[in-house]
């Protein structure tokens, strides 16, 4: 298992590169996550889907669609791809110190 | 008189009907059907249709021809489900109450979802093939086409037959190379997905595979909208791709009766424990086929193996006792590839489509991620199995839980 350092903490990473154990995360190591998926600044509006992404996986146990976060974030899924380029749900999970959401088949 | 009740007669609702009308005592249970449709679709053929290897009639039979002689049936739309009350509303207000309900209501496609895809050019230059009128009208449509660019777009996932859109590319090439007329056709395969099939080992194979047949991949496209005036699909992050004809998987979801119910998830699958296939909050409720929100692929095959895990469960509950049988996530696939031949994949939750041998380790017939004639001759008897065999519930020499044996690492 992979080891890096974040925010001057030395955490362990799964497969994917995602935090192994979830109580390895802080408000720091989310920046510095952030910052490695190219999001310079974590905004207002990032936190509120980081935030309300990490309530739902405690809640559920699995990271949630990005339908599931336009439905119930209050962040539609044009935003959610300015604030998160590239793949919204899956950087927002990684940031969010949550395992990548479970691909579907 | 216990009841027992099952919504939808597709593949898996048929097959249950099937499986429970031979063992339970008709004194004790009585069994009862729900359908709004009489004619029953061998979905997996919609594919061939656009190719003009199957017509219409190669695909639809009567659901009636496989039901058991002394089954209840009734032909209605189902209004809701009140699983606290235990019972079923139908259209007309009449109220069927159940001991045990078993919920096969399937997916359908919603291309409304997308903005621009039901625009103006729906079934003219863009088309779906999971529906008859798709797959027929877009038949149509490549009998007189010159050439151009053809685009598939998988709005998506989770979508019916994961693997259908690689086998359309496959057979297009195939189909324009024997008009003579492939020079001219520019294929496209544009995916959400970071490549071309869901599991690692088997998007890589299957990737090449799109490479050799010269089919160009796009990765990673989430599309926004369709552009019905500039004929182009583009996506969140504003990237677009130019389309003469476009072959749209739109987005799948589950009945719109699991909505009004208030018992699904955002794309109106049900919560199911994904062993036992029971429904995550109600104890008398199972759910199977692609009405699930399981995380294994919604096909008639994954719904055969699940039937008979279901088939064992519901006869656990029935005794008194706790589901015990346990699905594996198990899928069976034969890919057409074109030019007469398939590949198989077999594989459930925890492991990815390996090479190897099938059913029988080291001999086959079948090849695993390999391309053979054999392989397509798999696919071709299928719909023979499917229509004799499989609606029927009789028993496949397939097991329904995953084996090992054939595969290699």
């Amino acid at each position: 298992m992979a080891v890096k350092e974040y925010a001057g903490k030395m955490v362990e990473l799964d497969a994917d590169g995602n935090l192994a154990k979830q109580t390895d995360w802080n408000e720091d190591v989310a920046k510095a996550l952030a910052v490695e998926e190219g999001i310079p600044e974590l905004n207002d509006r990032r936190w509120l889907v980081i935030n309300y992404m990490r309530k739902e996986f405690e809640a559920k146990g699995d990271a949630p669609s990005i339908r599931k976060l336009t439905k119930e974030s209050g962040v539609d899924t044009k935003e959610l791809y300015t604030l998160f380029p590239g793949g919204p749900a899956k950087k927002a999970a990684r940031i969010a110190g949550l395992p990548k959401p479970k691909g579907c088949i | 008189m216990k009841k027992l009740l099952i919504l939808g007669a597709g593949t898996a609702g048929t097959m249950m009907l099937n499986k429970l009308s031979s063992v339970l005592d008709k004194n004790e249970w009585q069994i009862t059907i729900v359908d709004q449709h009489e004619t029953h679709y061998y979905q997996p053929g919609f594919l061939f249709i656009p190719f003009g290897i199957y017509k219409r009639k190669d695909v639809i039979k009567p659901k009636r021809d496989f039901f058991p002689s002394e089954a209840n049936v009734i032909v209605s739309e189902i209004e809701k489900i009140e699983p606290k009350e235990n019972r079923v509303i139908l259209k007309d207000s009449k109220v069927l109450s159940y001991d045990i309900l078993i919920i096969a209501t399937g997916a359908q496609i919603k291309p409304e979802e997308t903005e621009g895809l039901k625009g103006e050019l729906w079934h003219k230059n863009v088309f779906d093939f999971y529906t008859i009128e798709g797959a027929c009208a877009l038949s149509n449509f490549f009998k007189h086409w010159e050439g151009g660019k053809l685009v598939l777009n998988i709005t998506e996932m989770p979508i019916k037959c994961p693997v259908a859109p690689l086998e359309f590319v496959f057979l297009a090439d195939s189909y324009f190379t024997e008009r003579g007329i492939r020079d001219k056709v520019e294929i496209h395969f544009v995916t959400p997905l970071p490549g071309a099939f869901t599991k690692p080992r088997a998007s890589a194979i299957l990737g090449d595979f799109l490479d050799k047949k010269n089919i160009k991949l796009t990765t990673d496209f989430s599309i926004a909208r369709v552009d019905n005036e500039q004929k182009k699909i583009i996506s969140w992050d504003e990237r677009e791709v130019d389309f003469d004809v476009l072959v749209s998987i739109p987005t799948n979801m589950g009945d719109e009766l699991i909505a009004r119910s208030g018992m699904g998830d955002e794309l109106n699958f049900v919560p199911t424990d994904k062993q036992t296939l029971r429904s995550s909050e109600y104890e008398n409720i199972f759910v199977i086929g692609d009405a699930t929100n399981l995380p294994s692929s919604k096909a008639g095959s994954v719904a055969h193996f699940q039937a008979d895990i279901l088939f064992e469960n519901i006869l656990s509950v029935i005794e008194g006792s706790e589901p015990h049988a346990k699905f594996d996530g198990h899928a069976n696939c034969f890919i057409e590839s074109g030019f007469g031949k398939g590949i198989l994949i077999d594989f459930n939750y925890d492991t990815e489509p390996l090479p190897g041998k099938f059913p029988l380790p080291g001999v086959g017939p079948f090849s695993l991620l390999e391309e053979t004639k054999m392989n397509h001759y798999g696919k071709v008897m299928f719909r023979w199995m499917y229509w004799n065999f499989l609606l029927k519930g009789t028993e496949l020499p397939i097991e329904s839980q995953m084996s090992m044996a054939g595969k290699r690492m």
